[in-house]
């Protein structure tokens, strides 16, 4: 199965055995790279099957437990992105942060500035940095603002100043995720440029067709480990998403079946950024599964339900009348409650606690006169501690003191505090230990049988495999698929053809 | 063998730093105060105790505004100009104009809080940094002042209001009774009330207060309307104090309010306060200017002091909360 190194040919990286461990989990485990001088390297696997975290390594972000990284031949190790750049690697990130108020040649140049004595030469800086935009055939000169161009521009401000640096390898990290499809042709012209030069390319993408068009060879990764490279010639789309899966379901999910009721909230033609005419409707005691790539509109979509982010257009039905939710506190009103993914940001107060976390959202039915009306708090904030499970030293501790699946537990509890009619859950057991995580799919379980109507977006296939009803499958802003539990149990359907879904085969 | 604990004043160490960090600011205020009476016996006099809390009185209110804002990640820098203009507007109202107090009173106050809630409006809505707005509209609070009372002096001469800084109900001044009552209502305010919880949510993690339904914007307007009418209180007591209306006073006095705040275990992080604290806060930087009078420690001595004890104050509280992110 593995692509055995060929002793020959000259590698411009060579990754051997690369470990890395988060905490208690294993990031990266006895990973391999082979890039060779002049090639596009595809990486391709699931979100968080390690793809990042080694990239993060390479360009020194994160120091490997175990392995050696060979650079050019000779051992190499990077205690940051800037001396990466110096010996000659280059990250090209998805997330572009340019300096908005500096120019183009200051952007380049940043951090190695040209200088006559204790002053900036300007003059200097700029002329060389039109010569290298004139080789690029870029549009603008040195003296344009980065805030003035377009993303792909400044996707190509980073290119040139990876070439500035002489970069032998440039990685990039799904480089045509903002791109239109004249401007990705553009990008795949430079790209062969540089692979004339002899500069090798680490190509991240979850577009299929983009990989089999550019690429020279990938390597798949699968929950940390190396699944295997192959030549793209000798490569299928089929092949490579049997790779990627490998696995086989465990049914260790605790999905309870119960009765499925009545429409209880419906999305019609929902549009906003990052997803487009979005419909579907979910049921009472129904499990709702949402599937897709980070970045597909799953996310987005939920936001804008619950009102953080703009819906531009379509309609949102609750018990058959029509709501409009503009803000947070319109929705939990309404009686949809969100969960956030990312739990530290949007999820609680780390150091208030965790009885002020449980309760914030619903004081106003907790009042005595103008006053709080604590006795009360306390008992539901305990009640519902109790029912979750919860388990800390007390409920007046900060909500930092708590681990990962008790802090879940923590948002759950305000949540189901607040009575919730629907009840959104953005990946619910992200950055949880194993027993909380199947804690957390049996309270899913009773809620829905209680006739919540849960909405579960998760990047893991067998939690959404194990835990849905019904699955909805996105692909770059539009649900591509819908999948039923008879089409899983009956083996039908498996994560096979769901990932072929995501990745926008049919 | 297990390494033997680490003893602190005979307390285990976690539990010496449990206490500290959850009384210290406590200490510090009893240390000095037997510190300076061991200096200067007549420092525990009943009337000099009484002549202190009725000086801080003032600060006092400015302080408990200051703690809200800096409790939501902001600071209001427009307090001591809230005092002048309060200060002219009586000014100009009880002796030019000829108003009974009571609606003179209230006209003064309404006008700083309304104030306060254009702060509060230009930082929650607008987005705007609470130092830049509250900066800008001290000066044109500043200059409004100056327009009203026309750069002059106005004296008050109605005995009736300057009694609100002289009398006295059961031997005890009437500043130090509306500072009672004060101090119980901020604490209700911001312990048990909903905007209270709202205050703390939005200071400590803004982004998962909208997430749980708060409105960023009416919590923020509301904390800074309540420093203007707390500011506007003040300004009425300063003014009673003096007996005239004048547009320099209050200059300095946000200073001193966000030193107590400080001293108080307010993090400037967001998230963190408590009445109680504030209140001890004030009475130490009170203490330090009476303790050293009483001393007779020459004045330049006592803002030199005043920095030291915060720095101290602070670092005592890093040390002994270990602080970890």
């Amino acid at each position: 199965m593995t692509y055995k190194a060929d002793e020959q040919e000259k590698y411009v990286l060579e990754c051997h055995g690369i470990s890395k461990a988060f905490g208690g989990t294993q990031a990266l485990c006895n990973v391999e790279l082979l890039v060779r001088q002049g090639e596009v390297h595809a990486l391709l696997g699931e979100n968080g099957a390690g793809k990042s975290t080694l990239m993060k390594c390479i360009i020194g972000l994160h120091q490997q437990d175990k392995g050696e990284i060979l650079f050019e031949g000779k051992p190499y190790s990077a205690k940051g992105p800037t001396e990466a750049l110096n010996a000659g690697i280059s990250m090209i990130h998805q997330e572009l942060n340019p300096e908005p108020h500096l120019t183009i040649a200051e952007s380049i140049f940043l951090k190695r500035e040209n200088t006559k004595g204790i002053l900036l030469d300007k003059r200097a800086q700029n002329k060389r940095a039109d010569e290298i935009l004139k080789k690029f055939n870029f549009p603008y000169n040195s003296k344009t603002l980065m805030k003035e161009l377009t993303l792909a521009q400044m996707q190509m401000v980073e290119i040139i100043k990876a070439v500035s640096y002489n970069s032998r390898l440039i990685i990039m990290d799904e480089p045509t995720s903002s791109l239109d499809s004249e401007e990705t042709a553009h990008l795949f012209s430079i790209i062969r440029e540089l692979k004339e030069k002899g500069v090798a390319i680490i190509y991240i993408s979850h577009r299929m067709e983009e990989i089999f068009e550019i690429c020279d060879y990938v390597s798949v990764f699968r929950d940390g480990t190396y699944v295997g490279a192959r030549s793209m010639e000798a490569a299928d789309r089929d092949g490579l998403i049997s790779m990627m899966v490998g696995r086989k379901v465990e049914n260790v999910f605790p999905k309870v079946e119960c009765e499925i009721g009545e429409v209880v909230f419906k999305v019609e033609g929902l549009s906003g950024k990052g997803f487009d005419d979005i419909s579907f409707e979910v049921r009472k005691g129904e499990i709702l599964g949402i599937s897709g790539l980070v970045g597909s509109g799953r996310s987005e979509t939920m936001r804008a339900i619950f009102g953080m982010d703009p819906i531009t257009e379509g309609k949102l039905y609750l018990e058959g009348r029509e709501i409009k939710i503009k803000k947070p506190g319109q929705a939990i009103k309404q009686g949809i409650c969100m969960v956030n993914e990312d739990r530290k940001n949007f999820g609680l107060a780390l150091h208030r606690s965790i009885r002020e976390n449980i309760a914030l959202p619903t004081l106003p039915i907790m009042q005595k006169g103008m006053l709080l009306n604590k006795k009360k708090e306390e008992k539901n904030c305990l009640n519902m501690g109790n029912l979750l499970k919860l388990k800390a030293a007390s409920i007046e501790h900060d909500a930092f003191s708590l681990s990962g699946g008790n802090q879940q537990k923590t948002v759950l509890a305000k949540w189901l505090l607040a009575n919730p009619k629907v009840l959104i859950l953005d990946e619910p057991t992200r950055g949880v230990d194993v027993g909380a995580k199947s804690e957390i799919h049996n309270l899913m379980c009773q809620f829905a049988a209680k006739g919540l109507a849960v909405i579960m977006i998760s990047s893991e296939l067998p939690e959404i495999m194990g835990m849905s009803d019904r699955i909805l499958v996105y692909h770059e802003g539009k649900i591509r698929g819908e999948v039923l539990r008879e089409e899983i149990l009956s083996g039908e359907t498996d994560q096979e053809k769901i990932l072929a879904k995501a990745f926008g085969g049919m | 063998m297990a390494k033997e604990k680490e003893k602190i004043l005979g307390m285990d160490g976690d539990k010496f730093r449990m206490f500290m960090g959850k009384y210290g600011i406590g200490v510090i205020l009893v240390l000095m105060m037997v510190f300076i009476s061991f200096m200067e016996p007549s420092f525990r006099s009943a009337s000099n105790m009484i002549n202190v809390a009725t000086q801080v009185s003032i600060n006092a209110m400015i302080a408990y505004g200051m703690c809200l804002a800096i409790t939501t990640e902001g600071i209001d820098l427009s307090v001591g100009a809230q005092l002048a203009l309060v200060s002219c507007i009586l000014g100009q109202l009880i002796s030019n104009k000829g108003w009974s107090i009571p609606l003179a009173i209230l006209a003064a106050v309404l006008v700083s809080t309304l104030w306060g809630v254009i702060n509060g409006l230009l930082i929650s809505k607008f987005n705007m940094f609470p130092f830049v707005v509250t900066l800008s509209t001290q000066l044109i609070i500043r200059g409004l002042a100056q327009l009203i009372s026309g750069g002059q002096a106005i004296p008050i001469t109605d005995a009736a209001f300057k009694r609100i800084y002289s009398t006295k109900i059961a031997a005890v001044p009437f500043p130090i009774l509306v500072l009672i009552l004060v101090t119980v209502l901020m604490y209700l305010l911001l312990h048990w009330t909903k905007l209270g919880r709202y205050i703390f949510a939005v200071g400590d993690n803004m982004n998962a207060a909208i997430a749980s339904g708060v409105s960023v914007i009416k919590t923020k307007t509301a904390v800074y309307a309540i420093s203007g009418f707390l500011a506007g209180i003040a300004g009425v007591i300063f003014t009673a104090k003096t007996a005239s209306a004048q547009s320099n006073i209050g200059i300095g006095y946000e200073t001193d309010a966000v030193a107590a705040c400080v001293l108080g275990g307010t993090s400037f992080a967001g998230g963190v306060a408590t009445i109680p604290g504030v209140l001890m806060g004030i009475f130490i930087i009170g203490f330090i200017y009476n303790g050293m009078n009483l001393i007779g420690i020459d004045s330049y001595y006592q803002s030199m002091t005043k920095g030291a004890v915060i720095i101290g104050a602070v670092l005592l509280d890093m040390v002994m909360n270990k602080k970890t992110n």
